[in-house]
């Protein structure tokens, strides 16, 4: 009995180490996962929401619509974003206003929560999922959001933000700009 | 429980038996009084020490002990206790009534520089013996003058060199010192840097041939301070470390987290962020498994397993960068609900992925379950009795493969675990290989959560429209989630302000490795490797 | 059959014919000498690279495909970078002895290589206890592996050594006995005339006991050769990397390279033993189907054969986990070597009758 035993446990083991053995074989045929990532580069579809790099997006005329209330800069966890305003006399109203002088973002810090979007009143920042940031300086992470010589759009788009992640109310969010 | 208390004890006065966050006892004794209410609290059922919070209240230090029974884990009271003397503060130990307490009371010493009287191994956890101040209490001096960055590695001698404190009668300190090697010891460190750490932990096992004497396990060699980051930050800010700690279980911290602040701020989350969340957890926890059991497959040396762990994990993290927008950091769950509504492709994919997910479980049974050389080392090694689990805290997965029911979706349901029909699975073997089977079973149970609820993800908004400063009431809140690796903790202490007094995290892999620590002496060096895979722990969870 | 004896008594005549006989010996020893250790480093290259790519099929990847077309240069652009790098000297070393031992391996396993018959003909010496030559120069890798553990003055590399030094002599045993029934078969330790006799038909074929030897041989050689799933004296999730961890460059090159070529000379050893060597496919009968057979070359049946059984032993790396340190002996002493015992009894048998 024993020795039944003995050999059946050699022969149950062997079949169990052919079923794994198929299994490694079965992979072995079946087509490969692996991106070749530079040559995929126009074809790998990334989610459209991907966070990777945080924009300014500009018109065709060069305005954003960024209206440099720091909301941004305050929610930031890390200190990553820098606004940096100017003051204008508009034009049209001859009074003072506060103008974006510098958007600035701290690429090396930046932990790409997504806070700074959620607190935009005026969706004037996004994530995009352009994710190639390897540079050989760390000076070159230091990157100016408004494009020079861009202004503030004429009429601010009103309330509803295309970007996503709006956790909070518009009219709530007022009373934090003093915080 | 608070009549029995009340009648037990007939010293404690009505203030100092309340109930906070919700109906939770919370009992404040007197330093000296501490033991003999935690050993009437451990007669009375409540054998499981959840967590400890160390707390600077300014005036005085002190701890809190969340204790739990092991037959009702939902069932919390916190302990609290509290001393005056900022410079010498003493109290003693309740590691010889809930054993984990050791590990949780080394911890408190680090961070606050409580000492506690009868604890065996009063070193630090996380920092050097050389650093100079406990940072997390309040008048911590941070400047870089104080503790300059090391130049030289810490004297082994520190490391092993244990230091404990009794007060005798009159209540003076001894403090003892003895090492923890003999010159016979053939010490040998497995990390920091070794393949099959996990991460960066330092395990410093004493071998007798390949056989495994004893284990030490040191940690904090990425330890980023993050319970101290937290009190900096505004509440919506926070979240987005949890992510950061066990990050294979990380939208289940945020989770965590978020269902703190909303049981402190009582608010309702909409019904689709509740399911929504609940699945999002699901599939980290499958995530989490497929990784578990791959690294566990490579720890035995077959790194082919992890390959089709990595593959299979691969199809949850773009299915979470297609709607959350991250894929290790999710970054989803916000206080109120999610930040950001599903996408339009998210349930075709999720449905895509069940059939795919079974059939890749068969195959992972087929190549590894039934092999006969990984049940051969699986089999009869590394056990751990129900008992020992419950008063080592080893919660989740790790737990429940021996025999004990501690899964929190069953036994305090949040989210949306009310409404699934799902089985806690539980295993009596508490072997090596229960625990490894008990994760792949677990993967089935939560495509089943998932199965359930994708097509009744109920319309309506998907986050609640909180104020952009959030401030919680005054008070302790404590919230648990079942992670991927056992109960995940969030203990806030929040004094009104926008910024929270004090976050502590529980984390469940600190409590694995201690575990490993107990249960390894005795098996060989293949076995210890193999057992750190089968309790499956993350190592920035532990150095949070 | 075409066969290299031609090839080579042409290069002898023409030597002889335009120096002295001494200098012709010399000069064929030195070519000799060169071919064997060419295609000691050809086929070390070539394995690593199939090595890579098959694991990679089988893990679901592609391995690699970087260098030159699919990554045919790959290994190619390894040596160039292990041979570039810096020899590491560890302090408080044996530094004699952890030199000495790369070249105990690589040494053990090129006279192994070359005493192989590669073809017909192709075979660089050929003693008459080739067998026994085989077995006793591919022990000399395990000195090297013991004397790489031991004065590298590290812990994990001393684990590794001593667990090598368990396994490898272990594991000898049913080697040697599985090898030592295909002796028994055919009568002869002479490798040119176990291969001869297997023209009529492979070992492998003509009785069961040399299945029962052939299984074993495949599983011991496997464990020879330090790979998984027998890989614990290297075990890299334990031991880092068990005996080579200190060494650094073309030190650790030698250990590497010799890895590869032990699972090769394994394979070609079970393919000589018990495949037929460079011996065709005959099935007794079929004559029109022998007649092609034998228009594949011999060498391209040593080759081919090879690889199947190095394939086997790829696929079983990367199928299996490692075994503990006790159950890979308790595998040896408790089935193995029984079972080969019996076996060769077994085979004694047959051969009476």
């Amino acid at each position: 009995m024993k020795l039944i035993n003995y050999f059946k446990n050699i022969f149950l083991g062997l079949w169990h180490l052919m079923q794994g053995m198929y299994i490694t074989l079965l992979n072995m045929c079946r087509p490969k996962v692996t991106e070749q990532y530079p040559e995929n580069r126009g074809t790998y579809e990334y989610g459209e929401r991907f966070r990777a790099l945080l924009t300014m997006p500009h018109d065709e005329e060069n305005h954003h619509k960024c209206i440099a209330c720091g909301m941004c800069m305050n929610s930031c966890p890390n200190g990553t974003i820098q606004v940096i305003a100017k003051t204008e006399t508009d034009p049209v109203t001859g009074k003072p206003k506060r103008v974006l002088d510098k958007h600035l973002y701290n690429l090396g810090s930046c932990i790409f929560c997504g806070l700074c979007v959620a607190a935009c009143p005026t969706g004037a920042i996004r994530f995009t999922n352009h994710f190639e940031h390897a540079v050989f300086t760390k000076e070159r992470l230091l990157l100016q959001l408004n494009r020079p010589g861009s202004s503030q759009a004429a009429k601010p788009a009103p309330a509803p933000k295309p970007a996503p992640a709006a956790a909070a109310a518009t009219t709530e969010r007022a009373e934090t700009k003093t915080a | 429980m608070k009549q029995n208390l009340a009648n037990r004890f007939d010293w404690l006065t009505p203030e100092q038996l309340t109930e906070e966050d919700g109906g939770r006892l919370a009992v404040t004794v007197p330093a000296d009084r501490l033991q003999e209410v935690a050993a009437y609290l451990k007669e009375c059922g409540y054998d499981f020490l959840v967590d400890m919070v160390g707390m600077d209240y300014g005036d005085r230090l002190g701890v809190i002990d969340y204790v739990a029974r092991g037959e009702q884990t939902a069932d919390v009271i916190a302990l609290k206790t509290s001393v005056t003397d900022r410079e010498h503060p003493v109290i003693p130990t309740v590691m010889n009534v809930w054993q984990i307490g050791q590990l949780y009371e080394r911890e408190v010493h680090d961070y606050f520089g409580i000492r506690f009287a009868g604890n065996e191994d009063m070193r630090r956890l996380f920092l050097r013996e050389s650093w100079k101040g406990y940072p997390l209490r309040k008048d911590y001096d941070a400047s870089p003058e104080v503790n300059p960055v090391p130049t030289e590695n810490e004297p082994l001698e520190d490391m092993d060199t244990i230091r404990s404190v009794e007060l005798d009668a009159d209540g003076n300190e001894h403090v003892t010192s003895r090492s923890l090697y003999t010159d016979d010891d053939y010490v040998i460190n497995f990390g920091p840097q070794h393949p099959a750490m996990h991460g960066v932990l330092h395990l410093r096992v004493s071998l007798e041939g390949e056989i495994v004497r004893s284990v030490d396990p040191h940690f904090g060699y990425i330890h980023r301070g993050i319970e101290k980051l937290c009190e900096g930050y505004t509440y919506p800010q926070i979240p987005h470390l949890t992510d950061r700690l066990d990050y294979l279980s990380g939208t289940m911290n945020r989770h965590a987290y978020c269902l703190c602040c909303e049981k402190a701020l009582q608010m309702d989350v909409p019904q689709r962020a509740v399911v929504v969340r609940t699945i999002f957890d699901e599939l980290t926890r499958i995530a989490s498994h497929l990784i578990g059991w791959g690294s566990m497959c490579m720890d035995m040396g077959a790194v082919t397993a992890f390959m089709y762990g990595l593959r299979d994990r691969e199809k949850v993290m773009d299915i979470f960068e297609e709607t959350a927008g991250g894929r290790l950091m999710a970054n989803y769950n916000v206080i109120g609900g999610v930040a950001n509504d599903i996408h339009p492709n998210f349930r075709k994919r999720v449905k895509e992925f069940i059939p795919y997910m079974r059939k890749m479980l068969r195959e992972h049974h087929l190549l590894y379950t039934g092999n006969p050389i990984a049940t051969g080392r699986m089999k009869g090694v590394g056990y751990l009795s129900r008992e020992q689990v419950i008063a080592l805290g080893v919660t989740g997965p790790s737990g429940r493969a021996s025999g004990w029911a501690n899964d929190l979706r069953k036994a305090a349901p949040y989210a949306a675990y009310d409404r699934v029909e799902f089985e806690q699975l539980l295993r009596t073997g508490g072997e090596t290989f229960d625990r490894y089977i008990l994760r792949l079973e677990e993967i089935e149970q939560s495509l089943r959560i998932i199965e359930q609820l994708i097509d009744n993800i109920p319309e309506g908004p998907y986050a609640e429209k909180v104020k952009g400063i959030i401030k919680l009431p005054e008070g302790d809140f404590f919230q648990r989630v079942e992670n991927a690796r056992g109960q995940f903790g969030v203990h806030i202490t929040s004094t009104g302000g926008k910024t929270p007094y004090r976050v502590k995290f529980r984390s469940p892999s600190m409590v694995l490795v201690n575990a490993l620590k107990a249960v390894a002496p005795g098996h060989k060096v293949a076995d210890l490797i193999m057992l750190g895979g089968s309790f499956d722990y993350v190592i920035p969870c532990i150095d949070r | 059959m075409w066969s290299f004896t031609q090839l080579t008594h042409w290069i002898d005549t023409s030597l002889r014919s335009c120096m002295s006989a001494d200098w012709a010996l010399f000069v064929e020893f030195v070519l000799v000498g060169v071919a064997v250790l060419a295609a000691y480093a050809l086929i070390a290259l070539f394995l690593i690279y199939a090595e890579r790519k098959i694991c990679g099929f089988f893990q679901c990847r592609l391995g690699p495909n970087r260098v030159g077309k699919w990554g045919i240069f790959q290994s190619v652009a390894d040596m160039i970078k292990i041979l570039l790098k810096e020899l590491v000297h560890i302090n408080h070393s044996d530094k004699v002895l952890f030199r000495a031992a790369s070249f105990f391996v690589i040494i053990g396993s090129v006279c192994t290589f070359g005493a192989l018959p590669f073809a017909k003909g192709l075979q660089a010496i050929d003693f008459n206890v080739g067998v026994f030559y085989l077995m006793a120069v591919s022990s000399l890798g395990v000195v090297g592996i013991l004397l790489a553990g031991w004065s590298s003055n590290s812990k994990y590399t001393m684990i590794g050594a001593m667990r090598s030094g368990a396994q490898l002599i272990s594991y000898e045993i049913s080697a040697g006995l599985s090898l030592m029934t295909i002796v028994v078969y055919c009568g002869s330790m002479q490798l040119s005339e176990i291969v001869a006799q297997q023209a009529d038909g492979w070992f492998v074929f003509r009785s069961v006991p040399a299945v029962i030897a052939f299984v074993i041989y495949l599983i011991a050689g496997h464990a020879e050769t330090n790979r998984g799933p027998f890989d614990m004296p290297e075990a890299e999730s334990e031991l880092t990397a068990g005996y080579h961890t200190e060494y650094s460059g073309i030190q650790f090159g030698f250990f590497y390279l010799a890895e590869y070529l032990n699972m090769f000379i394994i394979a070609a050893i079970a393919t000589t033993m018990f495949l037929g060597g460079w011996q065709p496919l005959h099935i007794p009968g079929w004559d029109g189907f022998n007649h092609v057979m034998d228009y594949i070359p011999s060498i391209v049946w040593f080759f081919g054969k090879t690889f199947v059984c190095i394939f086997l032993a790829l696929w079983v790396r990367w199928s299996f986990p490692r075994l503990r340190i006790d159950q890979l002996l308790g595998l040896e002493w408790k089935v193995l070597m029984p079972i080969s015992l019996v076996n060769l009894m077994l085979m004694s048998i047959v051969v009476i009758w």
